[in-house]
Formats: structure tokens, C-alpha cells, sequence
């Protein structure tokens, strides 16, 4: 028999169900594997063991009735964008240090009705502005994954470093992400889990924290697709409450597993051959399209032209957003405050306290962009070029069904080999921007390990609100990968 | 190109940003190197290419014009990092 903490979220919900073990049992193991390994990962800002075990024993009570939703006591990290009602909600950002919500965000009252217990709030990027979580007020995360080689720290990617990692090292079974430019896909991607980035629209953005409104999208990370598939199928919907929310019903994502993939066309976009690409992932590129062939898909070569314009557009629409978005933290109503003599000092000193060096670049940047002289320049000219990458999209899915591409062009790099030039950071991001500017789904699957035994993942894109075509060509390589690896740190790892 | 201090302290002013002299020349590097980096998008032709304002998948929708929340005073001042009674409290802006 199998220990605790080899469960999948979707074998410990069918554990659960069958009464083979208790809600309780299961949340006490997680809440004791955080203790045991979160001091040195610090994937969590608030740990909430307290409401966990008395949700855990609510779930009990109800499975003994027969009775509990889809996650009855299954144990989730949130990431700490979402507003949890009555838990302190930072973002990461010193801003927030002390904001408790008095509301519950959709997609974690989703997750509530379904029955999940939540562990606690988990770290980020601050603001979610980041691709390697060194960005957090609450102090780095620390990826579970070593290099056989050496012991050096490895970054989860980011921004939602927090939930890769705790899902990676055993913490949790399923976490919530944000994805506002590859959030989910390359940290899942970074830690060696699944992560799905749904259709802008899917998931509803009411009660998640703002960075960039026309792209923040909410989605599932788990240890597998199906785990995924389980989770998103109880954080989409329709609200009310989020304008952009589309009103189109949720389908059985998991049943979406057994499609297979005979007949699928995937397409290799031909610009994602990017200069400076290492051999190694070029090659972990192509055995992926080897796997997709022999379980019976079609692979063609398509043609994304607008590719390399995909990542300047990003840094322009986003940080435009988030300037306006985060002019709300001025220390007022809510938040840090630093007094002054002046109001406009106060919002000044409240702000330079309270927001980190990566957060103020990019409102500056966004401030700069959206100023009078410079807004029809560079604004108005990147939300075209915009329409041009998802007219690019739009066409390739004409003629196939589902993209295959590499995750991000390189497995995780250590906390201080972090590049110093703000836009080589940036380039982390350039498989994944695309498809957040274009609001199609995309999904990283974990593939394989590097030459020096850290995972890598390989990116599907789909069609619009065809995020279960996405999920079958993603099964198929889950089969064909065989990706059972496990981290270094990891909870059913004795010391 | 790096970005001059008076362009860095006009634009930390109008996102109401304090900055301190040393920040004032880093961001203007920093700053400077995005700049430069995403001139590269003058090279697109955009002409006759519309602004993409959203994905156009939500359709713009009605509803009845009737309050759905509030009647929760409490709970809204009560993250206000200085209050007296039901106000939230801001220096003197008035002579």
C-alpha cells in the first residue's frame, strides 16, 4: 500500500469517497508536511491549519451522509491574489502587509461549494510581477527540484512560484494560479506539474487582486491533467460580477482524458524556433511531436508571424493596466499608510513604502506609456499589433486543432543566477505571452528532466473555450512521457 | 538610451511615487533598456488595423437597475489604516 502522500488529488478523492480515509487524516498529514518542509520551500505567506481541520472534519461528516461535492476534504493551496474571506490577502506586496478581505473571490467560493479545504494562502510574485518569484515582500520561494550536481536554490518561476511548489513537494494536491503572461504554465513548467491557463473568460476575475484586467486569467495547478481537469471544472463558470466573464456552460473536463488524439492536427508554430534556443530543448521539442505522431495526431507546420512582436506588446498592454490598476494602493481606504503633512505626500510615501523595486518599475513604465505624447506611440500601437498576434492564432486554428510548443526556453535556473537586465528576465516569458495576448487556452504538461535532472514542460494552445481538446492532446503526452520524478524535497520523503 | 532624471521625477510624480535620488538614476537605465526594447514595434505595419480592446467572447449585458450589495459600512472601512467614526481620514486638502 501506497503512503499519504502518494495520493493525486484524484485518487485521494476517490479514497475519500470510498471511506478508505478520512478528510481529517489527510489535511493533519498535509498540515504536517508543511510544517516539516515549508520553513526552508516558504511557499506559504499565511498558513490556516486551524480552518483546515475543521473544514476537514465538515467534509467527513458529509462524505459519512454520502453526501460532499466534487473536492470534498481535499486540501488546496490558494494563491495569495485570491481574497479569502476573513484571511489576510497580500499579493506579496508590503502594501497589503495587513488586508483581510471581507469577501470571498468567485473562483475560491467555487472551490468552497465543492467541498475543498484550504491549507493557507500561498506566495507569488508580488502583484504577480515576475517570472522567478524573487520578487515576493514575504522573501523568495525556493524550488523543491535540485540539480543532481549541486545543492544551489533553484527559483520555481513565477509569479505563482508559491503554488508550484507546494504542489510539487507534496503540500497540497491542487492549488489555484493566476496566468497574466505565463503565471501558471512556467512555473508548472519550472517544478514539474501540470498547469492550465483557461480561455480568457473561463474563470471568473471577481475578488482576485488586479494586475493586468485584459489578461489576468485564474486556473488550476496539480501533480497531473486529470487533477487539473477536476479543479478547473469547479473554478469556471459564469459571473455576474466580472464583466468579462462568458456565459457559456462548463463541460466534464475529466471525462476529456480518454479522447486520445488520432486525427488531431497539431501544429509546430515555425517562429517559436527562436534564436539562441538550446539543443536540449529543441529536442525535448521534437520528442514531444514524436509522442503526439505515434498516438495518432497529425503534426503540421504552421506559421505565427507576429511571434517576436509578442513580448514588447505584453510589457506595454500589461504595465499600462497595472499602473492603472494599482493607482487604488494609496494608503486611504485600505492598505500601508505613510503619513505626510500633504495629501499627495502621503500617497507618494505610502506608495514608495509600500511597493518593491520590480512593481515600481512597471508602473513607471506603464505611467510613461499611457502620458500624453506618448500613448498614441506606444499604447494605441500595441493594442493593434495585439489584434495582429491574435489574428495569427486565429488563422493557424483554421487548419489545426491544438499548438505544441516548449514551455519556456530553459528548465529552472538558480535564485542568484537571476540575469541583472530587466529584459532578459523577461524573455522567460516568450513561449507564453502569445497566447495570453491572443486569450486562448494553453496548458504546460511536465515531459522530462534537463541534462541536469530539472524537469521541463512542454506548452499545448488551443482554440478557444476548447480547453478539453487541450486536455486529450495533453493526456496523451502524460502517457507517452511517463513523468514520474519526484523532487528532491518532497513530503513523503523521509528526512 | 537611459531615461533623464527630470523624465524619471515627472513621471514618479504623476503615478504619485517617491522616489529617492539613487532610484532616480536605476529606474532611468532600467527604464531606458525597456524603451529601447520595445521600439522594435514601430517596424509593424499597423495600418487599417484596429485596437484590440478584449477577446469580444463576453457580450456587453444588461441588468435591472437595483442595488445588489451594500448596507455593509462596517466592513468597508474596516481595513482603513486611519478612521474616525464612519470617515476615512486624509491630511487637510482645503485651506
Amino acid at each position: 500500500m501506497s503512503g499519504i502522500h502518494d495520493f493525486t488529488l484524484a485518487s485521494a478523492r476517490d479514497a475519500l469517497k470510498a471511506r478508505k480515509i478520512s478528510a481529517v487524516e489527510l489535511t493533519n498529514a498535509h498540515i504536517d508536511a508543511i510544517d516539516r518542509l515549508d520553513g526552508q520551500l516558504n511557499s506559504f505567506i499565511t498558513r490556516t491549519p486551524d480552518q483546515a481541520r475543521e473544514a476537514a472534519k465538515a467534509s467527513d461528516a458529509a462524505l459519512a451522509k454520502g453526501e460532499g461535492g466534487s473536492l470534498c476534504g481535499i486540501p488546496l493551496g490558494i494563491k495569495d491574489l485570491f481574497c479569502t474571506n476573513g484571511v489576510r490577502t497580500t499579493a506579496a506586496s508590503k502594501i497589503l502587509g495587513n488586508f483581510v478581505p471581507p469577501y470571498e473571490s468567485t473562483v475560491t467560493a467555487n472551490l468552497l461549494k465543492d467541498g475543498a479545504v484550504f491549507l493557507g494562502k500561498l506566495n507569488l510574485d508580488e502583484f504577480a510581477m515576475g517570472s522567478a518569484n524573487l520578487t515576493s515582500a514575504f522573501g523568495p520561494v525556493e524550488n523543491p527540484w535540485k540539480r543532481k550536481d549541486s545543492d544551489a536554490k533553484l527559483v520555481p518561476g513565477g509569479s505563482s512560484g508559491g503554488s508550484a511548489a507546494a504542489v510539487a513537494a507534496g503540500l497540497v494536491l491542487g492549488a489555484t494560479g493566476t496566468d497574466t503572461g505565463g503565471s501558471i504554465r512556467q512555473p508548472a513548467a519550472f517544478t514539474g506539474i501540470a498547469g492550465i491557463k483557461p480561455t480568457y473568460g473561463r474563470c471568473s476575475r471577481f475578488g482576485t487582486i488586479a494586475f493586468a484586467s485584459s489578461l489576468d486569467q485564474a486556473g488550476p495547478m496539480a501533480r497531473n491533467l486529470q487533477d487539473c481537469a477536476i479543479l478547473l471544472e469547479s473554478m469556471a463558470g459564469f459571473d455576474p460580477r466580472d464583466s468579462t466573464s462568458v456565459d457559456t456552460p462548463v463541460p466534464n473536463y475529466e471525462a476529456a482524458l480518454k479522447r486520445g488524439v488520432k486525427g488531431l492536427r497539431v501544429g509546430i508554430p515555425k517562429e517559436y524556433h527562436v534564436d539562441g534556443m538550446p539543443a536540449e530543448i529543441e529536442a525535448f521539442w521534437q520528442q514531444g511531436m514524436t509522442w503526439l505522431r505515434d498516438a495518432g495526431a497529425e503534426i503540421v507546420e504552421v506559421s505565427l508571424p507576429h511571434t517576436k512582436y509578442g513580448l514588447p506588446t505584453y510589457y506595454i498592454a500589461a504595465l499600462a493596466e497595472a499602473s492603472s490598476n494599482l493607482a487604488r494602493y494609496d494608503g486611504v481606504r485600505f492598505g500601508e499608510r505613510v503619513s505626510a503633512p500633504s495629501l499627495d505626500g502621503l500617497y507618494e510615501a505610502s506608495r514608495a513604502a509600500g511597493f518593491g523595486e520590480e512593481v515600481k518599475r512597471r508602473i513607471l513604465i506603464g505611467t510613461h506609456v499611457l502620458s500624453s505624447g506618448y500613448y498614441d506611440a506606444y499604447y494605441l500601437r500595441a493594442q493593434k499589433v495585439r489584434t495582429l498576434i491574435q489574428q495569427d492564432f486565429l488563422k493557424a486554428f483554421e487548419n489545426v486543432d491544438v499548438l505544441l510548443t516548449p514551455t519556456a526556453p530553459s528548465g529552472a535556473f538558480a535564485q542568484d543566477e537571476k540575469p541583472t537586465d530587466p529584459v532578459q528576465m523577461y524573455l522567460n516569458d516568450v513561449f507564453t505571452v502569445p497566447a495570453s495576448m491572443a486569450g486562448v487556452p494553453a496548458l504546460s504538461v511536465p515531459a522530462g528532466l534537463d541534462a541536469r535532472g530539472v524537469p521541463l514542460g512542454l506548452q499545448l494552445i488551443g482554440r478557444f473555450f476548447d480547453e478539453e481538446t487541450l486536455i486529450a492532446a495533453g493526456h496523451a503526452i502524460e502517457q507517452a512521457a511517463a513523468f514520474h520524478h519526484r523532487p528532491t524535497i518532497h513530503a513523503g520523503v523521509s528526512a | 538610451m537611459s531615461l533623464d532624471a527630470k523624465t524619471v521625477t515627472r513621471i514618479a510624480r504623476l503615478a504619485r511615487i517617491g522616489l529617492r535620488p539613487e532610484e532616480v538614476e536605476t529606474l532611468g537605465q532600467d527604464m531606458g533598456s525597456i524603451i529601447d526594447w520595445v521600439e522594435q514595434l514601430k517596424e509593424v505595419d499597423v495600418t487599417g488595423v484596429d485596437p484590440m480592446i478584449g477577446t469580444g467572447l463576453a457580450k456587453p449585458r444588461l441588468r435591472e437597475d437595483r442595488v445588489t450589495d451594500g448596507d455593509c459600512r462596517d466592513k468597508v472601512l474596516a481595513n482603513a489604516p486611519e478612521r474616525e467614526g464612519p470617515f476615512f481620514t486624509v491630511p487637510k486638502v482645503v485651506e
